[in-house]
């Protein structure tokens, strides 16, 4: 039994935007894998649900005639793993949505919801940095598009508004082509776990140097982050135990992990520095190159 | 023949299709639903409490604190009553309390239409307390000037013994003695069945329970004496049950949804714990520091085990002291050329009472023993195995406290095929000079275990046969069936001495107290081991009867007569059926003349209790950078007497190992040293081990055969949880070289380790 005071069945985008507008109590509800926990849990700010899951829009997959892939915010994680586009072209994001949950969960949970949550350990926010991902968000008077960079501005938070519908991700061809990707989540156990701290890197390289680096972190800072130092420090070099010591050293500009009794600041150091080796060279022999 | 072999369990149809029905599927019209307040600090009185929001919301009945239950302390643990009143469990619970001593006490409880409402008004009832100095740790709670958590102080017992011989001597016999301290974490149960129960006054002015309980009949005494009543006007039901894991060898809610009905005239009042109450504030496994010592001969003779057990009991003692005490009497078995000595010291603090959980203090104390014997080994240059070869167990030694040597004893042979399965000679080889920061290690570690509780306690167990109309036989036994499978392998035990099918014998599986025959409970392994000469007998005593209708039937002498595969049969001439039972079955009720219903009824005590054995061999792959283990190959043997199910047997094994591996790398309860609070009193943050993180388990039975029971079994119910802790840190030290003293051993504590030594 859940304490629920409101819950709106939406017909439309236009009509779950005016219920998100009309009450500034409204969260919208997905697949449910968060707000139900919470709500299970006594969590007043959860009472009002509107659902969205009439939307069928929402759930699309697709790529344009540019390249450009995109993914609903309605789309289980489970449908985003078995789809073709998305293997063929993102298998970071593949890789990141395997490790949420177990399959129950990957079945009904969806992507849109996992990085609207906010939490610092999302598993795809990694993915969606290293893509730099647009995300789609529309409301009564308009549709923006928002990077993931910045999405995030604290624990729990983001910048969606009142009345904020978000509807899709989009991912730019020039962000996913010729990159190699690699995530790593580092968890107490193999499955039903948050990331006690998760990796995703994204390689490029030319003529056997690091011609871009993207390195996204969770639960290394208050929201998901990039680590502008440390792809610095790659630039125009190969990937090598040397290379990637200098990673790990620069790192440390970047990161701010917490200290907490899930884990203490001095281990999470260590596997901040310890995954970002490893996942940087995966990504590099992912895009085809070696150590 | 049927023992030996593995039928279809009594009840797997029926719940793999959904069809057995538990406490919480059955309802009764105008049941009422109860929800407990509970205490929002760990120590303290509580000096106001305001319940009037909570009874202005419509749909609550009731709400009841502190100051509206009885004033008789009453005890919880489900042990068996005994004569000796200093042999009693300690009785220090209330139903509600004004002195709250762990996060999560009962101080009020509200009873509603439904369970939200119920819900919505508990979080209502507005308590103030006067807060009090909390004790969290040994340390704490020991300490000279720690607040008392109970009005007698924090220490509950105090005992130790000695057997062998003088342990002194044995010290100065020792070329080398190791000593480490060792601490084990809290633990909790994670049965998939929360605890449920409810209770209402049937027209007969009795007092009816329906209770998810793997000890009915003690449960009802228990209720008598907290409610002072008659034991007899309480009538316990156990229907189906979904796993206790010994954390429903206790007495949980029984005694308050029968002080509610009472309360509100006898309507049914349910209590149903949601999952979070059930891992907090019901009872736990005890954190345990434990010293332990083993002095050797540089021949390899193990001399003395010395032991000292400081076992956290937390808020109220439920099984007490009984558990250290439990563990080291039956530790004594395995090694039993050696003077052991053991002490232990059992104390309050404030956290979730420690009561009854799966192997019952040995995992606990076989992690210290096992990893100082494994110190002993490696100190006088002697492989583990060898060295644990030359002291374990023997058939003809004395393996128990009270001096017997008839038991089967099968610890060598266990040894020995472990060591064979694993390739330990040869692994041992190859892994002597590894590099890099991926190592692998190997690592074993023993344990002993009893059979049930006797001499501690009384062993009692009862079987009712009857024989039907159609030819079939009705099982009736006191044995609680939870999950373990108690009901199918006694069936067998029935069919093999009457000499009829397994098909033909049904179970009564649920257990009422009012009808069921008198047996204590699903507790201590005891299960199979006590009922099976109760089934046994019974059954010998309804083949008599029958054989002597058969005699009146057709005339044939009693003596040449024999019962096989269901038929009447001459029993030198085993092919030749005289009379199918069916027809028997029918005369039997229905002739005018003769006859009558065939049954037989049993009560047994069991004056025996014999020693089990058992090993984990275990491979593991160690991460240094990412402080991870990975266990490539694990092994559990065991000798548990004849098997009588073998694939339920090993179906009890695998579960076993799985939650052994949990206590060794993943689980512990964490609690704040300073407030009490409780950080991870839920099942994200409580780290069970998922199907991702459990390995492959194999694992082998050294059948032997147990003069004491009929069948030649003995215990298996906990044994397969108790080994892997000790050889999951001996292969980690073997591995990387770091010996590790506490569980679970989870990255924290190896990153902390591996930093300490300079690994990273």
């Amino acid at each position: 039994m859940f304490p629920i005071e409101k819950y709106y069945f939406a017909a439309t985008i236009e009509d779950a935007i005016a219920a998100l507008e009309a009450d500034e109590k409204a969260r919208v509800i997905a697949g449910g894998t968060d707000v139900l926990v919470r709500l299970h849990g006594g969590n007043p700010d959860y009472g009002c649900l509107v659902d969205i899951n009439g939307l069928d829009e929402l759930r699309q997959i697709s790529m344009d005639g540019e390249g450009n892939i995109f993914i609903g915010t309605l789309a289980t994680c489970s449908e985003i793993i078995e789809h073709p586009l998305v293997q063929e072209h993102l298998p970071m994001v593949v890789q990141s949505l395997e490790t949420i949950g177990g399959p129950q969960v990957r079945n009904t949970a969806t992507m849109g919801g996992n990085i609207c949550n906010g939490a610092v350990s999302a598993d795809s926010a990694c993915a969606a940095l290293v893509y730099e991902m647009d995300l789609l968000i529309r409301n009564s008077k308009r549709e923006r598009i928002q990077s993931i960079n910045g999405f995030h501005t604290g624990p729990g938070r983001t910048v969606l508004g009142r009345g904020d519908l978000f509807t899709a991700f989009c991912i730019r061809p020039q962000k996913y082509r010729n990159m190699g990707a690699s995530y790593y989540k580092y968890a107490m156990r193999g499955a039903m776990d948050i990331a006690t701290i998760g990796c995703g890197a994204g390689v490029r390289m030319a003529d056997g140097a690091v011609t871009e680096l993207k390195l996204a972190f969770t639960v290394a800072a208050p929201t998901p982050i990039r680590c502008p130092h440390a792809e610095e420090a790659v630039l125009g070099k190969p990937v090598n135990a040397e290379t990637l010591q200098q990673v790990a050293d620069a790192l440390l500009e970047d990161v701010r992990p917490r200290d907490s009794w899930r884990a203490g600041k001095e281990f999470r150091l260590h596997i901040i520095k310890t995954l970002a080796q490893k996942v940087i060279g995966q990504a590099a022999e992912n895009l085809g190159g070696t150590l | 023949m049927t023992v030996g072999k593995s039928p279809i369990r009594k009840d797997v149809r029926a719940k793999v299709t959904g069809k057995t029905r538990y406490t919480d599927d059955f309802t009764m019209p105008g049941m009422l639903e109860a929800k407990y307040v509970r205490s929002s600090i760990a120590h303290g009185r509580v000096t106001s409490i305001d319940t009037s929001a909570a009874l202005a919301i419509p749909g609550v009945e009731a709400v009841f604190t502190f100051a509206d239950v009885p004033k008789t302390l009453f005890p919880t643990a489900g042990h068996p009553y005994s004569l000796d009143p200093d042999h009693q469990d300690v009785a220090d619970r209330l139903l509600l309390t004004d002195h709250v001593r762990y996060h999560g006490d009962e101080v009020a409880i509200v009873v509603a239409r439904d369970q939200l409402t119920a819900h919505k008004a508990a979080e209502l009832v507005l308590v103030e307390y006067d807060e009090l100095p909390v004790c969290v740790t040994s340390a704490a709670a020991m300490a000279d000037e720690a607040p008392p958590i109970h009005p007698g102080g924090n220490t509950i017992k105090s005992t130790s013994f000695a057997v062998g011989g003088d342990p002194k001597e044995a010290e100065q016999a020792a070329d080398v003695v190791c000593e480490g301290v060792f601490t084990t974490p809290v633990i909790l149960h994670c049965h998939l069945e929360n605890h449920t129960a409810y209770a209402y006054m049937d027209d007969q002015n009795h007092l009816v329970i329906v209770s998810s309980t793997q000890i009915p009949h003690i449960c009802r005494r228990i209720v008598g004496q907290a409610l002072d009543m008659n034991w007899s006007t309480i009538r316990v039901i156990k229907p189906y049950i979904g796993g206790g894991f010994g954390n429903k060898q206790d007495v949980v809610l029984e005694p308050m949804v029968a002080f509610l009905t009472r309360k509100l005239g006898g309507v049914p009042v349910k209590l149903e714990l949601e999952r979070e109450e059930c891992l907090v504030s019901t009872r736990t496994r005890h954190a345990q520091t434990i010293t332990a010592r083993a002095g050797a001969q540089n021949d390899g003779l193990l001399t003395l085990l010395d032991v000292n057990v400081l076992s956290n009991t937390g808020a109220y003692a439920s099984h007490g002291h009984s558990i250290p005490m439990a563990a080291g009497s039956k530790f004594c078995h395995l090694y039993p050329r050696a003077v052991t000595q053991f002490s232990a010291t059992s104390h309050y603090a404030n956290i979730p009472a420690a009561g009854a959980m799966r192997a019952y203090g040995s995992p606990q104390l076989f992690f210290a023993v096992e990893g100082v014997v494994e110190e002993a080994a490696r100190k006088i240059g002697m492989d583990s195995v060898e060295f644990r070869l030359k002291n374990s167990a023997r058939p003809g030694d004395i393996t128990s406290k009270t001096g017997e040597m008839l038991h089967s004893v099968g610890m060598i042979e266990c040894l020995e095929k472990g060591r064979d399965a694993i390739e330990w000679q040869k692994k041992k080889k190859r892994y002597a000079d590894q590099e890099g920061t991926i190592l692998r290690g190997l690592g074993v570690a023993s344990f002993s275990y009893g059979s049930g509780t006797y001499p501690a306690c009384v062993e009692i167990a009862g079987c009712r046969l009857v024989l039907n109309q159609d030819g079939t036989v009705h099982m009736q036994v006191g044995a609680t069936e939870i999950g373990q499978g108690s009901d199918t392998v006694l069936a067998q035990m029935a069919a093999e001495t009457l000499g009829i099918d397994y098909d033909a014998v049904h179970v009564v599986s649920e257990q009422d107290t009012d009808v069921t025959p008198f047996d204590t409970g699903a507790y201590a392994s005891r299960q199979t081991y006590v009922a099976a000469p109760a089934v046994h007998d019974a059954a010998e005593q309804l083949k008599g009867k029958i054989l002597d209708h058969a005699s009146l039937m057709t005339g044939v002498d009693r003596q040449q007569l024999d019962l096989s595969a269901g038929r009447v049969v001459r029993g030198d001439q085993p092919d030749q059926v005289v009379l199918p039972l069916e027809e028997l079955a029918l005369d039997s009720y229905y002739h005018k003349d003769r006859g009558g219903q065939l049954t037989a009824e049993v009560s047994v005590k069991t004056r025996t209790n014999a020693p089990s054995y058992g090993c984990t061999f275990v491979e593991v792959e160690v991460d240094i950078a990412l402080c991870q283990v990975k266990i490539i190959e694990i092994i559990n043997l065991h000798d548990a007497g004849t098997i009588i199910h073998p694939l339920s047997a090993e179906g009890q094994v695998h579960g076993g190992m799985a939650m052994g591996i949990g206590m060794a790398l993943f689980e512990e309860l964490l609690i704040d040293d300073e407030t009490g609070w409780i950080y991870n009193g839920n099942l994200l943050d409580y780290k069970i081990p998922t199907c991702m993180d459990i390995p492959e388990l194999d694992c082998a039975f050294i059948q032997t055969h147990d003069p004491t029971s009929p069948y030649g079994n003995k215990s298996l119910g906990e044994p397969p949880i108790i080994s892997q802790g000790p050889a999951i840190r001996n292969a980690i030290w073997d591995a990387t070289g770091v010996k590790i003293q506490t569980m679970p051993m989870t990255p924290k504590v190896l990153f902390s380790h591996f930093r300490e030594a300079g690994l990273i």
